[in-house]
């Protein structure tokens, strides 16, 4: 027996084994999210975008956290209003760590946090009038604010208030001020992926459909190009954007980190739209597409093959003179990941990572800690579909552990059946597995860290893993009853 | 001082709940019982025959004017009518915003809290047409109202009303301690009225308590914002709500646990009664120029 068909034996042993823990009915769902990936499938045949078991602690967000959380939040000139009771919005507070320009306050909000801390009162009586109160206010408070988006929390949906009506009003009111409704209450979908596409579908109708392009002043060049789905977290967008520079390309947005309105407005400009994280925005990318011709293309800033790919895949789509700088680009950046790959590889070649995490992540970081000499050997997606599983078949190894949802249990009991050498997934998981003794980093929000994309990110990235891998800490800790060993 | 009773009026939408309910209360409190009405419904009607009114401030809008319910006192929201019977309306949002039925579960809560049941022998709660939702079932959770009653007619779509009630009643009635207490019916002169409602009384596991006969007296009072009792206490329509307050009175302890049926059983009631032809599928869905 290989190595490899070896290890899919023991990995489909280990999820028959984890399922006994469930009572037979949930088993049966459950084992159908599960799965150890075979070569040559087209997808991971797994289920996914299911709506998880009661009881199993899933690791998933909601619509709204998909609307504000992730597509319309890091939008820094407008202002988001979480609209509903108090939690949504405090709990949510200082966002995703998507780094901005400007001054928080007045002329950015990315920060700062609004609600319309619902009462009795309004639940009762609706919360159309308060709705109203507060964009006048911001219009007084936050007078160089570009827009205001309203998003749902679960209450809005459930008493019916017609958010569109005060939204349509407002605008009117303030000149054709962009204001946005967002129908994404919380119990919407099966995870915070419906609010993603609800988000997409505001912009499309809210912000493209009603830009007047003679108003708009926009002046295009052929080498313009909006990054698509860079959250800017710790700073991705930036180490992404220098590299689409040099090339020669002109970025004309950022969707959304350090994102504005003025960036949304101009995209239907550009002559390519590069798409990073797929889930949450390829529905916006496809109406570009249809609507206004413009193509678009996938790509991944996670570790220098990657990077190299992406690329040379991004100057397919222009000249020879856009072509060549890439290569110089490649070029320049040679010594650099070189000197990463020189110093981090012997401290971290051969080890076992264990993904979970949402977005694009799960596939895509897989070629970073590859050029680093690691290996994924599991991974899964919170909230992925079936054609992020199927994007997913070329980047991981026969063999490798693919879980979908993954439940509390199941994740714990993986991980200590395979005991890898790192972990990577949310603060939920962090502490749980730091205390079974694994090193872990958080890699929704680059636990602190960041930036992780582009040549930059990657030495940032390499240095991380290495911290969180050879911390001298681990070393340290001692099991108090095994007193002998 | 006996135990606390506490009921509730139900019925469909128009079926004269406020009417009954406080045309009874008033002959229980001419018997000396002391009552507190919670209105529940949020056209806030349900104590305009007793006070005199066309409507009084309610505990939601009183509470939004103020801020919260935790700004207002027992005073602001209750008012004392006809035989010093007291009066609560809970209110709530104008037709087609907000959410009527949380507006039942906060004034019910702030009643409770501020000791507005203290010294009352009864508590009527009257709910609006029908049990959408689970504010508007509030009352007949644990330790609300332990006896329904509901108010229905021969109309098919009274008594199929009546039936949605029974299973909200049989809902809470396994959770909860809420029994059904009887059906009132309140003449529409339908065919074979008396006879229709004592058969879906039985069906219901339950009883007709009361027939109360159609009189245009009841128009002449609400006229004049009074219950017959106080308009015209020697007539013969007082005479019967006092005797349906008696039987209400004496019927403490006698609920039932409901036993809903289904549409089919409801119809098959309607043709045993020669109202509804057997299996005539042929009238289903036509117009009557077509049929």
């Amino acid at each position: 027996m290989s190595v490899t068909a070896e290890s899919r034996v023991n990995a489909a042993e280990l999820i028959e084994e984890v399922l006994k823990a469930y009572p037979e009915k949930s088993a049966k769902r459950r084992a159908k999210h599960l799965t150890v990936q075979e070569e040559g499938k087209s997808d991971c045949d797994v289920k996914s975008n299911i709506k998880s078991l009661p009881g199993v602690m899933t690791i998933r967000g909601c619509a709204y956290a998909g609307s504000k959380g992730v597509v319309w939040g890091p939008i820094k000139d407008m202002i988001h209003i979480s609209h509903g009771p108090v939690g949504c919005g405090q709990y949510s507070w200082a966002s995703r760590r998507n780094y901005y320009i400007g001054t928080t306050g007045i002329d950015s909000y990315g920060t700062m946090q609004f609600t319309s801390d619902f009462q009795e009162k309004d639940i009762v009586f609706g919360g159309d009038k308060k709705l109203e109160k507060i964009i006048d206010e911001i219009d007084v408070l936050f007078p160089l604010n570009k827009g205001i988006s309203i998003q749902s929390e679960c209450p809005i949906g459930l008493i019916g208030d017609d958010i569109e009506a005060v939204a349509k009003k407002k605008a009117k009111q303030y000149e054709g001020k962009t204001i946005v409704p967002v129908r994404c209450e919380g119990f919407r979908g099966v995870s915070q992926s419906l609010g993603h596409h609800i988000a997409n579908d505001t912009i499309r109708d809210f912000v493209f459909d009603k830009t007047d392009p003679t108003k708009n002043a926009f002046v295009g060049t052929p080498y313009d190009v909006a990054i698509i789905g860079d959250y800017n977290i710790g700073g991705d967008a930036w180490s992404s954007r220098i590299l689409l520079e040099e090339m020669g390309l002109r970025v004309i947005a950022q969707w959304s980190g350090d994102g504005s309105i003025a960036e949304l407005e101009n995209t239907p400009k550009a002559k390519l739209n590069i798409l990073h994280c797929y889930r949450s925005m390829n529905y916006i990318s496809r109406h570009m597409e249809e609507k206004y011709g413009i193509p678009w293309v996938e790509y991944n800033f996670f570790g220098p093959s990657k990077i190299e790919e992406s690329l040379r895949k991004i100057a397919s789509f222009f000249d020879d003179s856009i072509k060549e700088k890439t290569e110089q680009v490649i070029l320049k950046y040679q010594a650099l990941t070189n000197a990463v790959i020189a110093k981090y590889k012997p401290r971290l070649q051969g080890k076992k990572v264990m993904l979970f995490v949402g977005g694009l992540r799960p596939r895509h970081v897989i070629g970073a800690y590859e050029d680093l000499g690691m290996e994924v050997v599991g991974t899964g997606y919170e909230f992925g579909h079936n054609d992020d599983y199927q994007r997913t078949t070329h980047y991981v190894k026969d063999g490798t552990l693919i879980y979908d949802d993954v439940t509390g249990y199941e994740f714990e009991k993986f991980v200590e059946a395979i005991q890898p050498d790192l972990v990577g997934s949310g603060v939920k998981e962090k502490y749980v597995f730091q205390k079974m003794g694994v090193p872990f980093r958080q890699m929704h929000s680059w636990d602190y860290s960041g930036p992780y994309h582009g040549y930059d990110g990657f030495a940032i990235f390499a240095r991380d893993m290495d911290m969180a891998i050879n911390n001298p800490v681990w070393a340290l800790t001692k099991t108090p009853w095994k007193k002998a060993a | 001082m006996a135990a606390l009773r506490q009921i509730a009026f139900y019925g469909k939408g128009g079926i004269g709940k406020s009417t009954t309910s406080q045309n009874t209360l008033a002959a229980l409190a001419e018997m000396g019982q002391k009552i507190l009405i919670v209105g529940c419904d949020p056209k806030a009607d349900s104590t305009r025959l007793i006070l005199h009114a066309k409507a009084q401030d309610t505990v939601l809008s009183l509470a939004a004017e103020a801020g919260s319910v935790e700004d207002l006192e027992l005073e602001d929201v209750m008012k004392v009518g006809y035989r010093d019977i007291r009066c609560v309306e809970s209110g709530g949002p104008e037709p087609g915003v907000g959410c009527a039925g949380r507006g039942v579960i906060t004034s019910i809560n702030f009643l409770e809290e501020n000791g507005a049941y203290d010294g009352a022998d009864y508590v009527s709660y009257d709910v609006l047409g029908d049990v959408v939702c689970g504010g508007f079932a509030m009352p007949i959770r644990e330790n609300k109202a332990q006896e329904i009653y509901i108010v229905m007619s021969g109309e098919m779509m009274a008594m199929y009303a009546a039936n949605n009630i029974s299973k909200g009643v049989l809902k809470y009635a396994n959770s909860g301690g809420v029994r059904l207490g009887g059906l009132v019916c309140n003449e529409r002169q339908t065919d074979k009225e008396l006879e229709l409602a004592e058969a879906l009384a039985g069906m219901l596991g339950t009883k007709l308590i009361h027939f109360v006969p159609r009189d245009n007296i009841v128009q002449h009072a609400e006229l004049r914002r009074m219950t017959v009792l106080e308009y015209a206490p020697e007539s013969k329509q007082a005479e019967e709500y006092r005797q349906l307050a008696q039987k209400i009175h004496a019927n403490a302890g006698n609920g039932t646990i409901p036993t809903p049926i289904t549409m089919d059983q409801l119809e098959d009631l309607l043709m045993d009664f020669g109202i509804m032809k057997k299996e005539d599928e042929s009238v289903i869905g036509k117009a009557a120029a077509v049929a």
